[in-house]
C-alpha cells in the first residue's frame, strides 16, 4: 500500500510538472529566435556575453520596430557548459517552444550533441562555437559564425613562418577548446613548414604551469611558443612565461582576444601576439577600413549598456543574430527552408568577425585571413599589418 | 638540468604551500567534529572575492582583506549553527553531503551577487620573485610559506596552551565527556568552524595573487587541499602543511619529468596510495576503531 | 550509526508496488505533448535505472560512493566504441560493456570497500575523478572533450531510431515513442530485479551490515563478499543505464563521468530516500525537472540544489519518500 503510494506520488509529481510546462499558446505574431548558451559553468567566458549580446540586439530590433512587422522573442536556456543538458533545451526550443531559428551553442560539445537534433527538426541553426567538424562536412541546416580552429592555427602559424619561427612549442588546456586547438595545430604545422618540437598540456582549473613551462623552455632548438586556451589559464601561462624570463616570441590563440585576458596578465602579456578580430583595436582603425563602423557601433553599445569590456564571443552571438535577422528579411517569411536558402547566399556581410561569404559549400563564410594578428603594447592591444 | 629541478621544486613548493594552507582549515574542524567539510574552499573564495568585491565598492586594501576574512568568519559560524548542528548524530554520509550542499549553495550565492568573472589581486611584495640557482621563485610563495608556519605554530600554542583550545580538543575525542565536565560543546564546535572559515580566508587572500580569485575558486583548490590533509594525516596540522608540500612536489615533477598530460591524475593516485597503504596518512595517529 | 528503522526493509509481496509502477509508466505518455516531453520522461526512467542500482550500494549498505558517474560513462563509451570501432551489435555491445564495467568494479572494489566512512568516499572520489580524466585525455579513443557521437540502437537488425518512424501492429509509432518504451521498460525491469535483490539472501546481509558491520561479521555474514557484490550490482546497473542512454542521444561526453554527475546521482538516492527503490525514482523525477522550471532563472539553480541537499540530509535523512511515508503511517495508525 505504502509502496503503491509512493508510486502514485511519483507519477502525481511528474504529471504537474509536464502539465505546468506545456507550451503556451504560440501568439503567431511574434518571431521566435531560440538559444542554448553555455552561461554559467566552465564555458561561461563564452556564453555569458553571448547571451548579453542577444539580448541587447533583440531589444534594439523590437524598439526599431521588429522583423517582418513583428516583434522578436529570445527563448534561451543555459546548459552549464554541459553537452547533455545542451541536448535537452535544444530538443524543447525545436519540439515545445518551436522556435524559428536557433542562434546558439557556446561549445563545440553542446553543439554537437544537439546537431543530430536540429538536423531531423529541419531549422536553421547557427552555432557559435568553434571546431571545424560542425560546418566541414557541410551539414543542411547547420552554419556557424567563428572561424575554426584550425584557420586560427593556420593564421598563427602563417605569422609565425613569416617571422623565421619555425620550431615551435606547444600548450594547450585540457579542455575542449584547447585541446581542438591542439589537435588541429599539430596536424597542419608540417604542411605549413613548422615543427612542433615540444607540447605541454594543463588542466584549464591549474594555478601553476611554470613546470611546463620549464620543460618547453628546454627544449633544444626552440624558437616561439604557443598557448592554446581561453579564460584564466592562459592568463597564469603568461604571467609564469613572464616570471621565469623566458623571451622568446609567445602566441595566444584567439580564446584570449578579450580585454578582461589583459587585465588579469597585467603586464606579463607585452609583447604577445594573437590572432582575432580587429574588435579589440576597433577605435585604432583607420576610418576606412570596412569594418570601422560595425566595429565601433558594437564595441559602444555594449559596453555602454553592460559596463564590461567587449569580447569577441559575444561578438559571435552578434554576428548569428544579424545573420539570421538578414536571412528572415530576405526570405520575407520565416519558412525553414527558405530561411536556410537566404543563409547560403549571404554573400558580403560585414560584421564584426568578419566579412562573411556564405554559400552552399561553406557554412562558415570566412577564411584565415579574416584573422588579424593583433601584439600587446603597454598593455593595450595594438594591430600588426 | 639543475636549474630545471629547481624550476620543478620552486614550482611544487609555490603550488605545494598553497595546498598546505587550505589542508589547514580542513585539519582543524577535523580535529574539532570528525566532519570532512567539503565547503572550506568556498572559505578561500569568500577571502578572495569577497577582498576585490569590498575593494570595488571603494575600500582601500588594507580595510577590504580584514572584512572579507570577516565576512567569511560569519559564513562559517552559520554554516554549523544552521547546517551541521541541527544534523545533530547524523552518519559520516549524511554530514558529507551536508557539506558537499553547503559548498554548492555557497558558490552558487558568489555566483550570483558577485558574479563570474575572474579577478586579481596584487602580491605582497614588490619584486615578485627572485633568482635562485637559475630558477625563479616567487616572493609570494614564500610569504604563503611563512604565513602557513605561523599559523601551525599558533595552531599548535592554541590546542596545548589555551583553555578554549583543550576544550575544543576534548570536544573531538568525547563530545558527551566534555559536556559533562562542563564544556559548551556546541559552542565549541561553532567556533572552531569560525576559526577554519577565518583560516580558509586568509589562505584565499594570500594565494589569490597566484592562483586569480573567482566564484569557482574554492572547488579545485578545496579537493586538493583536502586530498594534502588526507595525505599528511587528518587531525595532524603538520601533516597538513607536509602533505600540501607533497602534493604540490609531486605534481610539478610528474609535470616536469614524466607527462603533463597526467598530472591531473596525481593528486588522486595519491589519495589511493595513501588510503591503501597509510589509511591515517602520513603523521595521522594509528587511531583504534571503537566497536 | 545512523538507525535502522526495519520498517523501510518491507518484505511483504512486492506485487502492489510494481502494479503501480506499472500503471504510472503506462499512463504517463498521455501527458505528454510533444517529443520534449518524452524525452524528458526517458531521461527520467534512465537516471532512475542508475539511481536504483546506486539505492543498493548506499541505501541498504550504507557505502558512500562518491564516483559512481564513472560507471555510467563506462557504460556509456564502451558502447559507443565497440558499435563504432568493432562493428558489434549494440545489444551485444551493452551486454559486453556492462561485463567489463563490473570487472573494473569488482577489480577497483575489492581493495577500497575494506574502507570505511569518509575513506571509502575519499577512493570513490579519487576513482571517479581519474576515470574522467583518462576519457577526457585520452582523445584518439574517446574524442576528448568534444565528445563522441554514437550509433543509434538496433536490435536483431532493426534499427531503431529516435529519428525514424515505426509501425507495430498497424499502429504508427515514432522513435522517441519506442524509445519511451525501452526505458520505462528497463526501468521495470531494474526495479523489479532490485526488490527481488533486496528480498534474498544478499539483501538480508547488506541490511545486517549496515546496521552494525561488526556485528555482522561476529554473527557469520561474510560481509566483504556481499559489500563487493552489492557494488558491482550498482556499477552494471548504471553500466547498461549509461549505454541506453548513448544509442538515445547519440552523443556522449566526458561530463558523463564528472564529479559534479555523481553528486547528482547521490543527491537524487538521498533526496528520493535511502533504501526506498521507488523513492529514487521520485528522486530522479524531481532532480530532472528542477532545472526545466528554473529556465530563466538559472542562475539560481546551483543555490536551490545546495539548498535542497542540505534541508533534506537536515530534515529529512531518510529522504523524501520515506519520510512523507511514515508521517502517512503514523497519521492511519
Amino acid at each position: 500500500m505504502k509502496t503503491m503510494l509512493k508510486q502514485l506520488a511519483a507519477g502525481a509529481v511528474t504529471a504537474l510538472s509536464l502539465g505546468l510546462m506545456a507550451a503556451p499558446a504560440l501568439a503567431a505574431d511574434t518571431i521566435r529566435i531560440g538559444s542554448f548558451l553555455s552561461v554559467t559553468g566552465p564555458a561561461s567566458f563564452l556564453g555569458d556575453p553571448e547571451l548579453k549580446t542577444l539580448e541587447l540586439y533583440i531589444d534594439k530590433l523590437n524598439e526599431d520596430g521588429g522583423l517582418l512587422g513583428k516583434q522578436v522573442e529570445l527563448v534561451h536556456y543555459d546548459d552549464g557548459g554541459d553537452a547533455a543538458k545542451a541536448r535537452t533545451f535544444a530538443n524543447r526550443l525545436l519540439r515545445q517552444d518551436r522556435v524559428d531559428i536557433i542562434v546558439g551553442g557556446s561549445t563545440t560539445g553542446a553543439t554537437m550533441a544537439a546537431v543530430p537534433l536540429i538536423q531531423q527538426a529541419g531549422v536553421p541553426f547557427i552555432s557559435l562555437a568553434g571546431a571545424e567538424t560542425i560546418t566541414t562536412p557541410v551539414k543542411k541546416w547547420v552554419f556557424k559564425t567563428p572561424q575554426s580552429d584550425r584557420q586560427a592555427a593556420r593564421r598563427i602559424l602563417m605569422d609565425m613562418k613569416e617571422r623565421g619561427l619555425t620550431k615551435i612549442g606547444l600548450i594547450s588546456g585540457t579542455g575542449g577548446f584547447g585541446a581542438s586547438g591542439r589537435n588541429v595545430t599539430k596536424e597542419i604545422a608540417g604542411d605549413m613548414g613548422v615543427e612542433i618540437v615540444a607540447d605541454e598540456t594543463y588542466n584549464p582549473k591549474d594555478t601553476d604551469m611554470t613546470a611546463q613551462l620549464t620543460r618547453i623552455r628546454g627544449t633544444e632548438g626552440i624558437q616561439a611558443i604557443l598557448n592554446f586556451d581561453f579564460g584564466q589559464g592562459p592568463a597564469i601561462v603568461t604571467r609564469n612565461y613572464d616570471q621565469l624570463g623566458i623571451d622568446l616570441p609567445f602566441y595566444q590563440s584567439h580564446g584570449v582576444a578579450s580585454d578582461s585576458f589583459l587585465e588579469l596578465a597585467g603586464d606579463a602579456a607585452n609583447g604577445l601576439r594573437l590572432p582575432g578580430s580587429a574588435l579589440l583595436v576597433a577605435d585604432k582603425l583607420p576610418k576606412s577600413d570596412p569594418q570601422y563602423e560595425v566595429l565601433n557601433r558594437y564595441k559602444n553599445d555594449y559596453e555602454s549598456h553592460y559596463n564590461e569590456p567587449v569580447s569577441t564571443f559575444g561578438a559571435y552571438a552578434y554576428d548569428g543574430l544579424q545573420l539570421a535577422v538578414r536571412a528572415i528579411k530576405k526570405a520575407g517569411s520565416t519558412d525553414k527552408a527558405k530561411v536556410r536558402d537566404a543563409l547560403e547566399s549571404i554573400d558580403g556581410y560585414v560584421g564584426v568577425t568578419g566579412t562573411y561569404h556564405l554559400s552552399a559549400d561553406d557554412h562558415m563564410g570566412l577564411d584565415a585571413e579574416s584573422f588579424r594578428i593583433l601584439e600587446v603594447k603597454n598593455g593595450d592591444w595594438t594591430l600588426t599589418q | 638540468m639543475f636549474s630545471e629541478f629547481f624550476q620543478f621544486s620552486f614550482s611544487g613548493i609555490t603550488l605545494g604551500a598553497i595546498y598546505a594552507l587550505v589542508a589547514l582549515g580542513f585539519t582543524l574542524i577535523y580535529n574539532a567534529s570528525h566532519v570532512i567539510n567539503f565547503a572550506q574552499g568556498e572559505f578561500l573564495m569568500i577571502g578572495g572575492m569577497g577582498t576585490v568585491v569590498l575593494m570595488d565598492a571603494g575600500a582601500p586594501i588594507y580595510l577590504a582583506i580584514p572584512g572579507a576574512i570577516v565576512m567569511a568568519g560569519i559564513a562559517g559560524v552559520l554554516l554549523h549553527k544552521l547546517a551541521i548542528a541541527p544534523a545533530k548524530n547524523a552518519d559520516v554520509v549524511t554530514l558529507i553531503i551536508i557539506t558537499i550542499g553547503a559548498s554548492i549553495f555557497l558558490r552558487g550565492l558568489a555566483q550570483i551577487f558577485w558574479g563570474k568573472d575572474y579577478h586579481v589581486l596584487p602580491a605582497f611584495s614588490d619584486t615578485e620573485s627572485l633568482s635562485v640557482g637559475g630558477a625563479v621563485l616567487l616572493t609570494q610563495s614564500l610569504w604563503i610559506l611563512g604565513i602557513a608556519a605561523l599559523l601551525v605554530t599558533a595552531l599548535g600554542l592554541f590546542f596545548t596552551r589555551t583553555a578554549l583550545g583543550k576544550a575544543l580538543l576534548a570536544t573531538s575525542m568525547n563530545k558527551d565527556a566534555a559536556s559533562l565536565v562542563g564544556i559548551k560543546t556546541g559552542a565549541i564546535l561553532t567556533l572552531a568552524f569560525g576559526i577554519a572559515a577565518l583560516l580558509g580566508a586568509v589562505a584565499g587572500v594570500i594565494v589569490a595573487p597566484i592562483t586569480f580569485t573567482a566564484y569557482d575558486i574554492g572547488i579545485m583548490l578545496g579537493l586538493k587541499g583536502f586530498i594534502a590533509a588526507a595525505i599528511g594525516g587528518l587531525g595532524s596540522s603538520t601533516g597538513a602543511i607536509l602533505g600540501g608540500l607533497l602534493l604540490g612536489l609531486a605534481e610539478a615533477y610528474t609535470a616536469g619529468y614524466i607527462s603533463s598530460d597526467y598530472k591531473d591524475a596525481v593528486p588522486f593516485v595519491l589519495i589511493l596510495a595513501i588510503l591503501f597503504f597509510l589509511p591515517n596518512g602520513l603523521l595521522g595517529s594509528r587511531a583504534v576503531e571503537r566497536v | 550509526m545512523a538507525t535502522v528503522n526495519a520498517r523501510t526493509f518491507d518484505t511483504q509481496s512486492k506485487a502492489p508496488g510494481l502494479i503501480g509502477l506499472f500503471v504510472v509508466l503506462a499512463l504517463a505518455p498521455l501527458l505528454a505533448a510533444n517529443a520534449f516531453h518524452y524525452d524528458l520522461m526517458i531521461k527520467i526512467c534512465l537516471t532512475a535505472m542508475v539511481a536504483v542500482g546506486l539505492n543498493l550500494l548506499v541505501g541498504y549498505a550504507g557505502q558512500v560512493s562518491l564516483g559512481h558517474a564513472a560507471f555510467y560513462a563506462g557504460g556509456a563509451y564502451a558502447s559507443a566504441l565497440l558499435t563504432q570501432n568493432y562493428q558489434l551489435a549494440p545489444l551485444p555491445a551493452m551486454l559486453l560493456a556492462a561485463v567489463g564495467v563490473g570487472a573494473m568494479a569488482w577489480l577497483v572494489g575489492r581493495p577500497i570497500l575494506h574502507l570505511k566512512g569518509h575513506y571509502l568516499s575519499m577512493a570513490t572520489l579519487g576513482l571517479g575523478v581519474i576515470a574522467a580524466i583518462v576519457i577526457n585525455n585520452e582523445d584518439q579513443i574517446t574524442g576528448g572533450p568534444d565528445g563522441l557521437a554514437v550509433a543509434p540502437l538496433s536490435v536483431f537488425g532493426h534499427e531503431l531510431s529516435v529519428f525514424g518512424s515505426y509501425e507495430w501492429f498497424g499502429v504508427a509509432i515514432t522513435g522517441t515513442q519506442l524509445w519511451y518504451l525501452i526505458a520505462a521498460g528497463g526501468l521495470f525491469l531494474a526495479v523489479w530485479l532490485a526488490l527481488n535483490l533486496i528480498d534474498s539472501p544478499l539483501g538480508r546481509a547488506l541490511r545486517a551490515l549496515h546496521g552494525s558491520e561488526i556485528a555482522a561479521q561476529v554473527a557469520g555474514v561474510d560481509t566483504a563478499k556481499y559489500k563487493l557484490r552489492v557494488f558491482v550490482i550498482s556499477a552494471v546497473y548504471a553500466s547498461v543505464a549509461g549505454s541506453l542512454y548513448a544509442h538515445y542521444s547519440g552523443f556522449i561526453t566526458p561530463d558523463a563521468a564528472s564529479f559534479g554527475h555523481s553528486i547528482e546521482l547521490i543527491t537524487i538516492v538521498v533526496l528520493g530516500g535511502m533504501a526506498s527503490t521507488y523513492g529514487v525514482i521520485l528522486g530522479a523525477a524531481i532532480l530532472m525537472l528542477i532545472p526545466q522550471f528554473l529556465t530563466g532563472f538559472q542562475e539560481l539553480e546551483m543555490v536551490l540544489f545546495g539548498a535542497i541537499l542540505m534541508a533534506v540530509m537536515i530534515f529529512m535523512p531518510r529522504g523524501l519518500v520515506p519520510t512523507i511515508a511514515r508521517r502517512f503511517q503514523k497519521e492511519a495508525a
